[in-house]
């Protein structure tokens, strides 16, 4: 089995969250790099799948080379082998194109993104890449198991879960619950040594129109200061959230 | 030309979030200077939509269509936006709407914005106000395609009513077996309980309640208020509560009236997650917990003394208010 997992390199989940130029540049000053929680999930789920069934996994992103970093860390997670796609990730269709290129020469049986990055929550890669390479498509994958060409997955919807069968080939919306966090792997020396000798093949992207530009950023307005209400006087607190607050 | 809507329904009974999404369409489409068209699955009594800004239902009924079914839903969507001539298709943000709209996107060849939370500033450029960075942040977003998907925040805009009649015609797409090749074999849902997506109102616990054996109070207090349950990140990794109840960054979203957060410390992670919430109580009995600052309302104490007390006062305030 041949796996695709599309990492994208996104800002630590505890960074303070800034704009420059005129609020249309996210302010990557100080700022820590990681691979996107939602994409680490399958990404372990991946390495589980080349431990125990023998599968093959590379890993994509779409990304300047500053990027390559965040790549090298799931080659030292255990991938065998990264491709960057050489051009600034700008809208999800776009995105969504390149990895299509790339994932159509390759011939992937399986390909895992996660839901959405926490930066721009678009959460329309995975479907979009599922869409374009006319494969199957299960997203908020919460459990994948593979069985030749049948793959059984778990996807979380409103209220609970529902298990859904198809074919390879498969794109799947990873999240938490794919493997759990206890078993997410940090990468060890051996892991880290071992990283820098395997492939990183950068590739030059296609030519893809963008169907959404993000023009400018605005943080939110500041909050007010609590108002506190006393442990002996809960009526308060009802009365505040009856009449002020109006939302019971 | 019509602006067409996603019409959600469980049990023939329309999602609060689709009434939303339906009040938006019609403030795009009074914008643009034409009409709201919905399309339903399997729902007989369509009459309603109207009250929420519907001028027209395509109603799709097909029993291949009783499970959600995201390639089968963005295929029949797909026909009736062609048919209506769409320009703009406006969904919700349900799984299920998350699962269909790419889907759709790249089959009407459309530009799609997620996580929107107001009207478009303007017909063109067609730019729309969205949350990025988990919520820490908004992001406008233009839309340069010829058609429109966005996708609405529950509870960014609202249910609105407005004066109408609705039209309602059966409508047939012609679906393909490629449009069936992930099939549902079972679904696991939880009756009777307010789910974290729907809920009005989310009471959460975290590390402070120190154990699940102390969740009690937690759901008696939900009960209570018709909510849902949730938890913090540390509570489900050690798994006191089951991951569908995490909310924050990598976790749910929770974008409902009323967030309360009893034994939450308020870690960034957390606050991005629920900070759509309108209003936020905190319950901690530590006056530094971070979360102090993000909420409107707090209360610093015992959990264990403050939860079953509040719950007492709520039922006598529920009853005098029935």
């Amino acid at each position: 089995m041949k796996i695709l997992v599309c990492i994208s390199h996104v800002p630590d989940t505890t960074s303070k969250i800034n704009f420059t130029d005129n609020n249309t540049q996210f302010d990557t000053n100080g700022v820590q790099f990681v691979i996107n929680p939602n994409d680490e999930f399958g990404l372990t789920r991946a390495m589980w799948f080349k431990e125990k069934q023998g599968a093959s996994v590379d890993v994509i992103n779409v990304g300047g080379p500053e990027t390559e970093p965040t790549l090298r860390k799931a080659l030292a997670i255990g991938a065998d082998s990264a491709i960057r796609v050489n051009t600034p990730a700008t809208d999800g269709f776009q995105v969504a194109k390149q990895l299509a290129n790339v994932a159509k020469e390759g011939g992937y049986d399986l390909i895992i993104a996660g839901r959405e990055s926490i930066d721009y929550n678009g959460g329309m890669v995975p479907g979009m890449l599922a869409a374009l390479l006319e494969a199957n498509f299960v997203n908020t994958c919460i459990g994948l198991e593979v069985d030749g060409n049948e793959a059984k997955a778990i996807r979380e919807i409103d209220g609970g879960k529902e298990t859904v069968s198809a074919k390879l080939p498969l794109v799947i919306g990873g999240q938490k619950g794919l493997v759990e966090e206890s078993d997410l792997k940090i990468p060890n020396m051996r892991g880290i040594m071992m990283a820098r000798k395997k492939p990183l093949n950068v590739v030059e992207p296609v030519d893809v129109t963008v169907h959404t530009e993000a023009e400018k950023f605005e943080k939110p307005a500041p909050k007010g200061a609590v108002k506190l209400v006393d442990p002996d006087n809960l009526d308060e607190l009802i009365q505040l959230l009856h009449k002020e607050a109006k939302v019971i | 030309m019509s602006v067409l809507v996603y019409i959600e329904s469980e049990e023939g009974k329309f999602k609060t979030a689709s009434l939303e999404v339906a009040s938006y369409a019609k403030e795009v489409a009074q914008m643009l200077g034409t009409t709201v068209t919905g399309v339903t699955f399997n729902t007989e009594d369509v009459s309603e939509l109207a009250t929420y800004g519907v001028d027209k239902v395509l109603k799709i009924n097909n029993s291949k269509l009783k499970n959600f079914n995201a390639e089968a839903y963005a295929d029949a969507l797909k026909q009736a936006a062609e048919k209506e001539g769409t320009k703009v298709v406006v969904v919700s943000q349900s799984a299920n709407s998350k699962y269909l709209a790419p889907l759709l996107a790249v089959h009407l060849n459309a530009g799609y914005a997620s996580n929107v939370v107001a009207i478009p500033e303007g017909a063109s450029p067609f730019v729309v106000k969205r949350t990025a960075f988990t919520n820490k942040a908004f992001n406008f977003t233009k839309i340069d395609t010829d058609i429109k998907i966005i996708g609405v925040s529950k509870n960014a805009f609202g249910v609105k009513e407005s004066q109408g009649a609705a039209t309602a015609e059966d409508f047939s797409p012609n679906l393909s077996e490629e449009d069936f090749s992930v099939n549902v074999i079972n679904v696991d849902k939880a009756k009777d309980k307010v789910t974290i997506a729907d809920a009005e109102i989310v009471v959460s616990g975290g590390r402070g309640l120190k154990g699940p054996e102390n969740w009690g109070m937690i759901e008696d207090l939900a009960e209570t208020l018709g909510a849902a349950t949730a938890c913090s990140k540390p509570v489900s990794d050690m798994g006191w509560r089951p991951h569908s109840e995490h909310v924050g960054q990598t976790g749910k979203p929770v974008a409902a009236n009323l967030y309360i957060a009893i034994g939450i410390s308020g870690a960034i992670q957390h606050l991005a997650g629920i900070n759509s919430s309108k209003v936020k109580v905190v319950i901690n009995n530590d006056p530094e917990a971070p979360f102090f600052k993000a909420a409107d309302y707090g209360v610093v104490g015992d959990a264990f003394d403050i939860v079953p007390k509040l719950n007492e006062k709520l039922k006598e305030f529920k009853a005098k208010n029935a």
